[in-house]
């Protein structure tokens, strides 16, 4: 084994590039969860929002649309699941489940035509002597704009949901809607707009995978993603540093797997593959310890609302 | 509808299908394990089903089915295309071969070909491959060329013996041309999931790869490649099954394609004349099953003609990619001085050569 060939300065670039899909989709389901919706369907909107990314960007030969079109694809899954639940008051387990397996569906439908086709891809973003930088320049400005709009997201949500009112109504009408509803705040209204930012955070991270990750579009090519990005809101405890933290250290296991194996490390090929899964479970488990004690998750999360109750 | 009048039409009704069965058309069905639009293996079968529409009209009729996991959805989906009333069924790969005798026990009178297997357990099932290793030779002497860190990549799909072949034939030929050379190997352990490729090939261009040879069937790597390149990389690929040209003239440099219409052709021709035997084919080079594309300027021109000519000499028989002397990774003699590989050695190659690194896992 040659551990040597593997250059930590890379291995970080590209576990922050491995990472950037369950980063948006675990950020947005993070806002989602903060407002007390509980929406499984994350999957389903990474891989409508990577197929209609894939479609627009090919249809108009521009990335860039392809992302816009990703964030309403996605928001568009989750309006129709906000529907569902905050109107209608389904189940949201099972009507997130639903999503999944009709975005799944629906995405290998409307990709058929588009299999094996090469998009145009986002170039890195060219900072000049900056990229040049040893270490900091291939790690800190050597990506591309998604790495970076991702980094801001992060930081956007991290002061949303501190510093300002707007937040402060959010987690309000996640900690208890009943209270928020009595203090005049539309629950229902605010909930919708956290889904449907939580779908096109969502569609941009698979958006993400077909554009730029690969950059083509295959049949579930989310590969599970969204259950990660699911597993990586509860790890986080809630919160927008530690989603951050979350996904890269998934990313990171992801990307290293791959390069010790290159690297030639005597370690069954199998577990490697295995090893991301295996630690999310484990960190799961050590999650729901602490959470006997407690626990961070928003009072009502789950619960359906309505104005009547 | 009375008890009567549906005798009689369901009389009528198979009369004439009794009838339209003498002139019926020959029914060729295809299992395919990836997307026909993957653009390498499943892509250029698809080619070849294309071609014997072509060349019978309307005497055969072609049914495929698209992404059949191997197993036992394999099972059920080709039992279904047997129920279906094909003629003769080729199964596309190596993941079918238990599945495609399991079927073809039920359906004696349905012909069954399962291509880069060894296992025929029943008269109606024959195997057929080609000789990828010829071409690996080849990609392997390019890349031997090619090489300024000394390190070749080669994603494998499945620890079986056709990438095995692949891996060793590769590494030799490159060694030929450049001692220095070393051979990482990766298993992806699928045969196409461009997300997979894609990290694996990042993964070997961080660590110094700057050849890299794919046994899998998207293009990812060519994009990974391609995007290294665009950063300031230096990469090189290889077409896989198909010619991927639109990855030309660099990162892909030349192609390996797999050209399977003379073999489909000619077996449904012989289900159709009732010439239809068992048999295991292999074809290579020499009966034009396994191409390589074209070679772009990006490759030296001695390179180049290194290549040209170790093709003229494999399809004309001269030279045997697998010519002693060669050792065994373990250092105990394979082939003596001048000797040739056997087929049936090749076929269950389970052993690296000579100073390929690393273990191949079970």
């Amino acid at each position: 084994m040659d551990l040597s060939a593997i250059s930590p300065t890379l291995l970080v670039a590209s576990l922050m590039v491995a990472a950037t899909p369950i980063l948006l989709a675990a950020l947005g389901e993070m806002v989602v969860e903060k407002a007390g919706v509980l929406n499984l369907g994350v999957e389903g909107m990474m891989i409508m929002g990577a197929v209609t990314g894939f479609v627009a960007a090919i249809e108009s030969g521009s990335p860039w649309a392809g992302f816009l079109a990703a964030a309403i694809g996605g928001a568009a899954m989750a309006l129709l699941f906000g529907f569902l639940t905050q109107v209608l008051l389904s189940n949201q387990v099972a009507t997130g489940l639903a999503l999944t397996l009709f975005g799944l569906g629906l995405s290998a439908l409307i990709g058929q035509g588009y299999v094996g086709i090469k998009a145009n891809s986002l170039g890195r973003v060219d900072l000049g002597a900056l990229s040049d930088l040893p270490f900091v320049g291939r790690v800190l400005f050597g990506h591309d704009p998604i790495v970076y709009l991702s980094l801001l997201l992060v930081a956007g949500v991290w002061a949303f949901l501190r510093f300002t009112r707007a937040g402060l109504i959010l987690r309000a009408v996640g900690e208890s809607h009943n209270a928020a509803h009595a203090l005049g705040y539309h629950v229902r209204r605010v909930r919708m707009t956290a889904i449907a930012f939580g779908g096109a955070c969502a569609g941009l991270g698979g958006a993400y995978l077909s554009l730029v990750r690969v950059p083509q579009w295959t049949e579930g090519m989310t590969a599970g993603a969204g259950w990660i990005a699911l597993a990586i809101v509860v790890f986080a405890s809630w919160r927008a540093e530690r989603v951050l933290v979350g996904a890269y250290l998934f990313g990171g296991i992801t990307v290293l797997q791959l390069n010790l194996q290159t690297a030639g490390a005597r370690v069954p090929v199998e577990l490697l593959s295995a090893a991301p899964y295996l630690v999310t479970i484990l960190v799961l488990v050590l999650i729901s310890i602490r959470a006997r004690r407690g626990g961070a998750a928003p009072a009502d999360l789950a619960r359906p609302f309505h104005a009547s109750t | 509808m009375t008890n009567k009048t549906f005798l009689a039409l369901a009389a009528t009704l198979g009369l004439t299908g009794a009838a339209l069965a003498q002139d019926d058309p020959i029914k060729a069905g295809f299992i395919y394990v990836g997307p026909i639009g993957d653009g390498g293996w499943t892509y250029q079968h698809d080619q070849g089903r294309l071609a014997l529409e072509e060349e019978y009209g309307d005497r055969v009729e072609t049914v495929y089915q698209e992404s059949v996991p191997e197993g036992a959805d394999a099972e059920r989906a080709i039992t279904q295309m047997a129920l279906g009333g094909a003629d003769i069924i080729f199964t596309t790969s190596f993941g079918y071969m238990d599945a495609t005798n399991a079927v073809a026990e039920k359906f004696p009178d349905v012909k069954f070909e399962h291509a880069t297997g060894f296992k025929r357990d029943h008269p109606n099932v024959s195997t057929y491959d080609a000789r990828f290793y010829e071409g690996r030779a080849v990609l392997g002497t390019l890349a031997g060329h090619l090489t300024e860190t000394n390190k070749i990549g080669y994603i494998g799909s499945f620890p079986i013996p056709e990438n095995i072949q692949g891996i060793n034939s590769a590494y030799l030929h490159a060694k030929e041309v450049n001692p220095d050379v070393e051979m990482v190997v990766t298993w992806a352990y699928t045969w196409f999931d461009p997300a997979k490729e894609a990290d694996a090939a990042r993964a070997m261009i961080d660590q110094g790869v700057d050849v890299i040879l794919q046994h899998t069937d998207s293009t990812a790597p060519q994009a990974a490649a391609e995007e290294a390149n665009a950063n300031g990389g230096r990469v090189f690929t290889f077409g896989q099954a198909s010619d991927m040209a639109e990855f030309k003239p660099e990162p892909r440099v030349a192609s390996i394609i797999d050209n399977w219409a003379p073999y489909y052709i000619e077996r449904v021709g012989a289900v159709m004349d009732g010439t239809w035997e068992q048999q295991a084919s292999w074809g290579g080079m020499a009966e034009g099953e396994v191409v390589i594309g074209e070679i772009t300027d990006a490759v030296p021109e001695e390179a180049k003609a290194a290549a040209e000519e170790m093709i003229a000499n494999i399809t004309d028989g001269s030279y045997h990619p697998f010519t002693g002397p060669i050792n065994k990774q373990d250092g105990s003699e394979w082939l003596a001085e001048g000797e040739v590989a056997e087929d049936g050695e090749l076929a269950g190659m389970d052993f690296y050569v000579e100073g390929i690194t690393g273990d191949i896992p079970n």
